[in-house]
């Protein structure tokens, strides 16, 4: 072989090493975020964490100890407002995307929909300012689910319809040929059998609006004691964190490391056990 | 004749013929579904109309010099953008710089080049990342990434690139390039997972050309991935800048919060998106308020113009997804 053309060879080799080196190095900066903030978390959070951190309510200032129970129940509350409208209007948007309607304007409304996911969420905060807040004059728990459940719809209708198109037509012309009405095999048939998948995409809304503080700030607003009352402001655990975070006093911000890691492990704990849904049904069609 | 044939069929019918099946159950849980999937239009107006009802008054007041003019003064209510609109895209730019080679090299490495063992470990771990709430990437922040950039990066960025005026002055940690660091951590997952899903639509047959051709795996890669890809990739890249413009909590709390408009990145900046944050509890007169609403609808005209360009580039390369179940 001519000498030139074998050094060239060896240029064009050694050229496709580095890039995929290179690429290897991205992959790994990725990632590295990832690991520095579990390290930091467990590090700053875990001594805070313990049984007064689940059970008691914020201490005021200077007094140590003290926990965010109000705070952890007051998420589970507005997310299960926010599912409220979130899951029907979302689930059954799917249906219809899926199931109904002609394919042009179908993918004009799905265009839609992933234009809205990508709406910041701190417009969501302004927008339920604007309708709720201003009009009943205050915060309250109201505002910040309906704020919640407005980001979730898109999100789940998306994934609601994914995995209602998976199910195979079979079961459709199965069920209709048996004289079953077009609405009881959509209900009993086809979403029955995408009722995992259907779970999982609200599991993952769910976990998505659980850590989401900007719509909260003038909505739900925060609360340092316990609230019954859906009509008056209400503690969130990513606002609590927030408060805390900005917060001047070493007190506060060791509660806010603790917040962090209790949330996050919170939303881990969805993401795997979406895993494990997704895993099964994976394995059942195969 | 015919009629008594006719009669004669519809008696004999009769009595094997059950009740008629009845069409409203269908139609009212098609009128239902299609209800609820009319939804999503009707959010998007109701956010333009809160929006714009909400800032009203602010439009009329201050016209079109409230995104030209820099003074943000709540006690003389005189309120411009400049600065929010300058710091909103300065980070988002600093934030693209850094998240799209990232993104893009880990996208080709986890579909080109990784052993196949550990793709779908990798992919998990970059779900698990965009998992993690913008709040808490924040505490992350002030408390362990800014001292470090403030220590350490700063520093080397000012020694070496000192005479240009991006790295100049004092350097306080909380910044416009802290901030764009921390945006470009938000938005690395989902460019990653848009370009990864771009190059597997990639056919297969592209690449084998390439390798027949003799090409190296970075060659099969540029000539054969890429360059098919291209398009959409640049979508991720837009879909990525439509997040990062409206990134609120993380930024909130790493840039500073200062309306200034300063050359230097060691600066603070303030963003539209953290105004609101900070302000709108405080605004206390109707001015202020409908001057955070008007900012509000300025980021929500900017982060929808943005995802409808990223929707189309990327709507081109993945038709295939949308197919129906149903014809």
């Amino acid at each position: 072989m001519h000498p030139r053309r074998k050094d060239q060879h060896g240029w064009r080799k050694f050229k496709s090493a580095f890039i995929s080196l290179s690429t290897f190095v991205a992959a790994v900066l990725v990632i590295t975020p990832l690991g520095l903030v579990f390290f930091h978390l467990l590090v700053n959070g875990a001594s805070s964490v313990s049984w007064d951190f689940f059970t008691q309510l914020p201490k005021p200032v200077g007094t140590p100890g003290g926990g965010m129970v109000n705070a952890i129940v007051g998420t589970l509350q507005l997310l299960a407002l926010g599912s409220l409208i979130g899951i029907p209007v979302g689930v059954l948007g799917g249906v219809y995307l899926a199931e109904y309607g002609s394919a042009r304007a179908n993918s004009m409304l799905r265009f839609i929909a992933d234009v809205l996911n990508g709406v910041p969420s701190i417009t969501w905060g302004v927008v339920v300012y604007g309708m709720v807040v201003l009009r009943f004059k205050g915060f309250s728990a109201y505002a910040g689910g309906l704020a919640l459940g407005l980001i979730m719809i898109p999100l789940i209708l998306r994934t609601t319809e994914e995995v209602i198109l998976l199910v195979p037509n079979g079961y459709r012309e199965a069920s209709l040929a048996l004289g079953i009405a077009r609405w009881k095999t959509i209900v009993h048939v086809v979403m029955k059998t995408a009722s995992k998948g259907i779970i999982t995409g609200i599991l993952l809304a769910l976990a998505r609006i659980g850590g989401e503080t900007a719509p909260l700030l003038f909505t739900a607003f925060g609360n340092r004691f316990w609230n019954h009352d859906l009509s008056q402001p209400i503690a969130a655990l990513p606002l609590q964190i927030f408060t805390y975070a900005i917060s001047p006093y070493d007190d506060w911000h060791r509660q806010a490391w603790a917040g962090a890691l209790v949330l996050v492990i919170g939303i881990f704990c969805v993401n795997v056990l979406v895993r494990i849904l997704t895993r099964e049904r994976a394995r059942s069609s195969a | 004749m015919v009629a008594t044939a006719q009669m004669s069929i519809q008696v004999s019918a009769a009595p094997a013929r059950m009740a008629p099946p009845s069409r409203f159950g269908d139609k009212a849980f098609e009128w239902l579904t299609l209800g609820m999937a009319l939804v999503v239009i009707l959010l998007v107006f109701l956010i333009g109309w809160q929006l714009a009802r909400g800032s009203s008054l602010a439009i009329q007041k201050f016209g079109f010099r409230f995104l030209t003019t820099s003074t943000w003064d709540p006690v003389a209510e005189q309120f411009g953008a400049l600065p929010f609109i300058y710091g909103t895209l300065v980070s988002s730019l600093i934030a693209l710089l850094i998240a799209v080679p990232l993104s893009i090299g880990t996208a080709v490495y986890l579909t080109e080049l990784a052993p196949l063992w550990i793709r779908q470990p990798l992919v998990s771990l970059v779900e698990m990342l965009a998992a993690i709430p913008s709040v808490i990437l924040g505490l992350w922040g002030i408390f362990v990434m800014i001292p470090w950039l403030r220590d350490y990066p700063f520093p080397l960025l000012k020694k070496l690139f000192g005479w240009t005026p991006f790295f100049t002055g004092p350097i306080y940690g909380t910044s416009m390039l802290a901030g764009g660091i921390i945006i470009a951590i938000m938005i690395l997952p989902i460019i990653t997972s848009v370009s990864r899903e771009i190059l597997r639509s990639v056919p297969n047959l592209q690449r084998e050309a390439a390798y027949a051709l003799g090409s190296t795996r970075w060659e099969v890669t540029r000539i054969a991935v890429l360059s098919y890809a291209r398009k959409g990739l640049f979508g991720a890249g837009i879909l990525g800048l439509g997040r990062a413009l409206g990134e609120t909590m993380a930024v909130t709390m790493v840039i500073g919060n200062t309306p200034q408009i300063a050359a230097s990145l060691f600066q603070p900046g303030y963003t539209l998106a953290s105004v609101i944050a900070n302000e709108f509890t405080e605004a206390t007169t109707d001015v202020y308020l409908q001057a955070l609403f008007e900012i509000g609808l300025v980021l929500f005209g900017v982060t929808i113009a943005v995802n409808l360009l990223a929707q189309l580039l990327l709507r081109t390369m993945t038709t295939s997804s949308t197919t129906r179940a149903v014809q």
